[in-house]
């Protein structure tokens, strides 16, 4: 059973693209990226057993994190980035945005919304916070420091300059539906939102080749 | 020669391969080598395709019998968990080579061999070699064995440093590279090590200048001082203390300046059985050859571009936690040039307490991580499914 958010990622992807997966935990993604869309696929996870399971099913991942090594990746290495579920979990998530950015054609982005109507219920009705299928863990377990609502994460994109190629949102294990973020009542309906961002102005429709890296930027 | 190993289960070959006459090794110091001979051992074949070969490279004090018994010593090979039947290296899939490095004491040419020109041994005239010289020589004998390019080559510690050297050098000959506890240079710290390691060997009045072959005794005090700094080193501190703490060999103190406590016994004992298996004067040598490690200075003081014609290689890194010689900092530099080269590039750090000599230890995560990995490069490479 592959999950919601993977199969709408596996859709969006093009065959054959370079496709760097952050937070990639035990390659489940990659793997699924390299069989069924013949990806040049690479991760990054911060964990050391699943960088071990990625190892063993001969994924190319290194240990680390969004926050820290994505500097050391030359400009455009990739047609993806992937940032499944991890955003509200960096130290700087619109430097790690800018950064996917940078070193990819287009970053494709999923995260809980923290606009959804169960979580202002919780929060409203019982003053607590919010415990929900997609956000289960209580607030002092959570690794979740950086939540975000649908809106919040618009107001984002549009002050980095940031192209939305698409956007779907999921509830519980249903399908993808694909979605207009703008509009409001979307903040309240979707529980898990993925988005395809891309910079403006959008990038060539055909993937190019990266410049060679030049590696000025990775001394020291 | 030619003889079974692994309780008979494999042929093991090797023995010692010569530099064609007229043929000298050029060295990085502007000298060369003469007749330069290298001791090496294999095991397995190579396939008629030329695709499973696999170096192994080994570490400052180790040598060429990476697996199966040391001739001299009976014991089992150094790595035997990586290399043997059933293991992530093996012998009835892959044909591995393991080379002593050249100014080893291996059986490789170094300062303790005679020099073709005055019919004496080396001692100091033996020229300062570097990395880079060790894989010359490394690349030649791969030559001679009738391997065009190698399916992985693999090293620890100084071994990994030439695996670098290797992606550096002679990257179309790499399908891939797995480098442990490694570093691209060496830090100062690394270098203060090896310098306390080389004032002892020298401040020894048996050293005589390098000079001793001739006469009846050898540097060993010196040597085994050497040797027990740079053990402690290899270790960690949680690993002393959970081995020895202050536990004391004998009821009560000496009072005087016995080995009260066990880990003064086992250092002592370090260092008494090193001056058996190796040579005072190659000491010097290797540990200079890894104090003038510094892959990036050749290449604009940038190490990515160190590793610029090797995109097609697939890289594996690891590091340890409590690896305080080469810190997991130091192999993360190296994956950052890796990543930053466009290099195709895994690298884990493993959770453990054994300090630097973690790497030739029983570490699971390690074992299991270099199984994936090669796998992955065999099902690529089309030698399995």
């Amino acid at each position: 059973m592959i999950r919601q958010d993977f199969r709408e990622i596996l859709r969006l992807v093009r065959p054959g693209s370079r496709v760097l997966d952050v937070g990639c935990g035990e390659g489940v993604l990659l793997d699924l990226l390299t069989h069924e869309k013949q990806v040049d696929g690479r991760g990054l996870e911060i964990s050391a057993e699943g960088v071990a399971a990625c190892m063993s099913r001969g994924l190319s991942v290194v240990q680390g994190d969004a926050d820290q090594d994505l500097d050391h990746f030359p400009d455009r290495t990739f047609d993806y980035a992937i940032l499944s579920q991890t955003l509200q979990a960096t130290r700087q998530p619109r430097h790690v945005l800018d950064e996917l950015l940078r070193i990819a054609d287009r970053a494709v982005v999923s995260f809980p919304n923290f606009g959804h109507w169960r979580v202002r219920w919780s929060l409203l009705h019982r003053g607590r916070m919010p415990e929900t299928e997609a956000l289960p863990l209580p607030w002092w377990a959570t690794p979740n420091i950086h939540l975000c609502t649908l809106a919040d994460f618009l107001a984002l994109t549009e002050d980095l300059d940031v192209r939305i190629d698409s956007c779907a949102a999921f509830a519980g294990a249903g399908p993808a539906r694909q979605i207009d973020p703008t509009k409001a009542i979307e903040n309240w309906r979707a529980e898990t939102c993925l988005f395809m961002l891309s910079r403006n102005p959008a990038p060539a429709g055909s993937p190019t080749e990266p410049p060679a890296p030049s590696g000025d930027l990775f001394d020291g | 020669m030619a003889e079974l190993d692994f309780a008979g289960q494999v042929l093991s070959e090797g023995g010692t391969w010569r530099f064609p006459a007229h043929s000298p090794l050029l060295l990085d110091s502007g000298g060369k080598l003469e007749n330069l001979e290298i001791a090496y051992r294999t095991w397995g074949t190579l396939n008629e395709d030329g695709t499973n070969a696999v170096l192994i490279c080994h570490a400052l004090s180790l040598d060429q019998h990476v697996a199966g018994v040391h001739p001299t010593s009976g014991k089992p090979g150094w790595w035997t968990r990586l290399v043997g039947p059933g293991k992530p290296v093996d012998p009835a899939r892959h044909f591995v080579i393991c080379s002593n490095v050249i100014g080893g004491c291996g059986g490789s040419t170094g300062p303790a061999s005679i020099n073709p020109a005055t019919g004496q041994p080396y001692g100091l005239s033996f020229p300062v070699i570097t990395i880079a010289d060790m894989v010359r020589a490394q690349a030649m004998l791969i030559e001679a064995l009738g391997v065009e390019t190698l399916l992985a080559v693999i090293g620890g510690s100084m071994g990994g440093m030439q695996v670098q050297q290797w992606a550096a050098d002679y990257p179309d000959k790499l399908f891939s590279a797995v480098i442990v506890a490694s570093a691209s240079r060496h830090s100062a710290q690394n270098i203060a090590f090896h310098e306390v390691g080389r004032q002892a060997i020298m401040a020894d009045p048996d050293w005589k200048n390098g000079a001793y072959a001739q006469g009846k005794s050898r540097p060993e005090k010196g040597l085994a001082v050497a040797r027990m700094a740079a053990h402690i080193t290899y270790l960690s501190e949680p690993a002393l203390q959970r081995k020895f703490g202050r536990e004391l060999q004998r009821d009560g103190l000496s009072w005087g300046f016995d080995a009260d406590f066990q880990v003064e016994s086992y250092l002592r004992h370090q260092g008494a059985s090193f001056v058996d298996r190796f040579d005072a004067n190659s000491y010097l040598y290797i540990t200079r050859a890894m104090d003038y490690f510094d892959l990036a200075a050749g290449h604009g003081g940038v190490l990515a571009q160190a590793f610029a014609g090797a995109r097609h290689v697939r890289f594996c890194v690891l590091s340890f936690t409590s690896d305080w010689l080469y810190p997991t900092a130091e192999n993360r530099h190296i994956v950052r040039a890796l990543t930053a080269a466009g290099c195709r590039a895994a690298f884990v750090e493993i959770e453990s307490d054994k300090g630097h000599d973690a790497f030739l230890l029983d570490e699971p995560v390690m074992d299991s991580a270099l199984q994936g990995f090669l796998s992955s490069v065999e099902r690529e490479r089309g030698l399995a499914k």
